[in-house]
């Protein structure tokens, strides 16, 4: 089962400003909703995202409750360099993801 | 002596701080925390309206995912760029919503996700810039349906 989908042009000039999608199935549960007996639902969100481009950290976010289930994060970063670009989602109950994408730079 | 009125007064004052601690203690932030909230990441600094645009539709149906963005005036140089950009609202179980941490490698200061908006409320950003300024833009939104604490989206 997929668990990230990340979207960024598979080829791009040197110094172009390309966007970035990241994606992950995650429910984000808020902490603030009760079951049908009452129960409140325990927190279980996404607490940080972490964007590595050549292994150097080029964003980064701090996600709160507030964020809607399946988090998408849109944001640009320059293309300077062929390389790998990492996403990591990390979260409550040991939650982790890691995806990567490959990017050529001409 | 404690006259009658002075008695009425002090059970006011009684009940009026019972009012406050019960509104405090719901589920709702308040613009106050909200502002807390906002002190918590911008210290002593001031915040000053401007260069910051956040984008939402102004009128919500579905509050569990509302498509937000948010854009900053800056040439993301070096010398001149976005830190970071916190996102707060008023009326949400919590004030912060989300903090990106950006550089001047991020060419454009933009980003842009989905959240959840409790209720008809105003959604703030504020942007920590390279100089050590802060920024804010704000903008109100109108809920139909809301999040957070409805059991209907189950």
């Amino acid at each position: 089962m997929t668990e990230a989908v990340v979207n960024i042009p598979a080829t791009t000039k040197r110094g172009e400003i390309i966007e970035i999608k990241a994606l992950v199935r995650h429910p984000m549960e808020t902490g603030f909703r009760r079951t049908q007996l009452g129960e409140l639902i325990p927190r279980d969100i996404i607490r940080q995202f972490v964007c590595l481009y050549n292994g150097i950290e080029i964003f980064r976010a701090d996600l709160h409750p507030a964020i809607a289930a399946n988090p998408l994060l849109t944001f640009t970063t320059v293309a300077t360099e062929s390389g790998t670009i990492t996403f990591r989602w990390t979260g409550d109950k040991g939650f982790s993801v890691t995806e990567s994408a490959a990017i050529t730079v001409v | 002596m404690t006259s009658r009125r002075h008695f009425l007064i002090a059970a006011g004052g009684v009940a009026g701080g019972v009012g406050l601690g019960s509104v405090t203690g719901t589920a709702h932030a308040t613009p106050d925390e909200m502002q807390e909230a906002v002190r918590k990441v911008t210290g002593q600094a001031p915040v000053r309206r401007g260069k910051v645009r956040l984008d939402m539709p102004p009128l919500i149906d579905n509050s569990n995912s509302v498509p937000l963005s948010v854009t900053v005036e800056s040439p993301m140089t070096p010398s001149d760029h976005v830190k970071a950009i916190h996102v707060f609202t008023e009326k949400n179980p919590l004030p912060n919503v989300v903090s990106v941490y950006l550089g001047p490698r991020a060419g454009r200061a933009g980003i842009a996700t989905r959240v959840r908006i409790a209720d008809t409320q105003t959604v703030t950003a504020v942007a920590e810039l390279s100089d050590g300024t802060f920024w804010s833009g704000s903008k109100s939104v109108v809920v139909t349906l809301s999040a957070c604490l409805e059991d209907g989206m189950i």
